[in-house]
């Protein structure tokens, strides 16, 4: 379970179906109907077209490790040194995470490693989507 | 609209610079304000604009007693402040107002009145990069770093000569917070902050400010001090989120202002005779050269590591030792715009003989916006 000590994201009517998504195991990024274009962040319109005709659609969880700091000072919630991590997804669009079920080493975090989701809940509402290392 | 029809006549950094534990944040503005007036022999009276990003204008003008008709509080990060410079020499070749004054003052370091920084939980970043811990731009702005790197086959002693040659200029400045000589094992082997970066290839954190006086070239010529014309400006904007940046080796808010800025001055890239690439962290410069097209994709580590940046080099970068050991309030591009201005008036602690053009590229945020500016001391 997620450190309750981490900064709480705050979901907003644009989101909610994120957030949704992660607490029942699924990672919802959104496609345009009309370009095409997968995005995240989400947000009710095309970024790449402006188009308001856009979908929610299950993201496969498989991810490469793009790039990522290992972090020393002392953060609530993390007992450094860890990871913060971009995740380039499958789909296309890049996230922020953090890699688990691996150390938190230069040599252990290869750039382009394969990686999938896990979903991690930090409480009723909220559950992170994590990274670790793909078992495939 | 004239075009190049707009110089700095009065250019000041506040009276101290590191640590200044007796005066608030807003005071630190008008220590600038006051010190850039003086400089150019006028006062509160004579300005009819201001522009400033940590206080806002209302704010300064009430304090400085200025009544402006023009104002700027565009506050995108440590570029903020050349922003207000393109946006200022826009608004007198417009005629919308004829004396402004920029002002930077940040308690970065002893934080009297300083106003924090926070992320609300439901914004974007709140959401999709705070949960994952970063702490602030030590932990954000290094986070392209290894893809750069790997992208282009850079090393961590390369990486490190960009703080070891910014030393090299900081020891001629008898302001800089850190004179001492560096070596690239001291880099290597100093505290790790957030691998692949560690404390000495992190900006310093100090008090301090800066102010900008700007009219027109014409009026400029009836001033106590020697113009610095503006040649050319851009700006430009990404991403509130360095996870959200289009190419990790590469700021398209960089591509964007700087080429512009290059564009509208009409120059070559032989002809800057001195650079200030804002380095809150030890990266900035190498994007910087890159963007702007002084160096191919891939080259500016070794333009660094073959000293083609030192002092007695070709392309003078960061002349005052930079962010990484000048001084950095938080917000850093008055600090850059200072020292081109100096080099401009030929009165830089580290000189560069001679020079005529200068451009300095401001960062705001992580890689989220930037401005350029070019200056000369030569009238278009």
């Amino acid at each position: 379970m997620a450190d309750d000590q981490r900064a709480r994201p705050q979901p907003t009517p644009e989101t909610k179906h994120f957030w949704d998504g992660t607490r029942a195991g699924e990672l919802r990024l959104q496609k345009c109907d009309a370009c095409a274009k997968v995005y995240f962040p989400p947000r009710p319109f095309c970024p790449a077209c402006s188009s308001r005709e856009v979908s929610v659609m299950a993201a496969s969880g498989k991810a490469t490790l793009h790039s990522y700091v290992i972090h020393h000072r002392k953060v609530p919630g993390f007992t450094p040194p860890y990871a913060i991590a971009v995740v380039e997804l499958a789909e296309g669009p890049r996230m922020m995470s953090n890699i688990v079920d691996c150390p938190q080493t230069p040599e252990a975090l290869e750039l382009d490693m394969r990686l999938e989701v896990v979903f991690d809940k930090m409480d009723d509402e909220i559950t992170l989507p994590l990274f670790r290392p793909a078992k495939d | 609209m004239r075009q190049k029809s707009v110089a700095v006549v009065g250019a000041s950094e506040t009276t101290g610079l590191g640590t200044i534990p007796n005066m608030s944040q807003i005071q630190l503005h008008a220590d600038a304000a006051l010190n850039a007036m003086a400089d150019c022999g006028l006062t509160a009276k004579d300005i009819d604009g201001v522009a400033c990003a940590t206080e806002t204008p209302v704010q300064l003008a009430h304090y400085l007693g200025i009544t402006p008709s023009w104002v700027d509080g565009t506050a995108v990060g440590g570029c903020s402040f050349m922003i207000h410079v393109r946006h200022a020499a826009a608004a007198i070749e417009a005629g919308l107002c004829k004396t402004v004054l920029i002002t930077h003052g940040e308690s970065g370091k002893s934080r009297i009145a300083q106003i924090p920084r926070t992320i609300p939980a439901g914004s974007l970043n709140g959401q999709f990069e705070q949960p994952f811990g970063p702490m602030g731009p030590p932990s954000l702005f290094p986070i392209p770093v290894l893809r750069y790197m790997k992208t282009y086959g850079v090393t961590h002693e390369q990486m490190a000569m960009v703080s070891v040659v910014q030393r090299e200029w900081a020891a001629m400045n008898p302001r800089a917070t850190f004179k001492d000589s560096l070596t690239v094992d001291d880099v290597l082997n100093s505290r790790m902050i957030a691998y692949p970066f560690r404390i000495l290839q992190c900006c310093l954190v100090s008090d301090g400010g800066g102010a900008l006086i700007l009219t027109s070239a014409e009026r400029a010529k009836d001033f106590p001090t020697k113009p610095v014309y503006i040649l050319g400006t851009g700006e430009s904007v990404e991403t509130p989120m360095v996870s959200q940046m289009a190419d990790f080796t590469s700021s398209r808010a960089f591509s964007v202002a700087g080429p512009t800025a290059i564009k509208a001055a009409g120059i070559k890239h032989s002809d800057v005779d001195h650079l200030m690439i804002y380095d809150a962290f030890a990266h900035l410069p190498l994007y910087g050269l890159e963007d702007l097209g002084f160096v191919g994709r891939g080259e500016a580590a070794a333009f660094i590591e073959g000293r083609n940046t030192a002092p007695g080099a070709e392309l003078p970068l960061n002349t005052n030792g930079g962010g990484l050991s000048y001084a950095h309030s938080g917000m850093y591009g008055m600090f850059a715009l200072q020292e081109s201005v100096r080099q401009m008036r030929g009165t830089a602690p580290a000189q560069v003989a001679g020079a005529k053009i200068s451009v300095c590229h401001g960062v705001g945020g992580m890689f989220a916006a930037s401005g350029t500016i070019i200056f000369s001391n030569q009238a278009p």
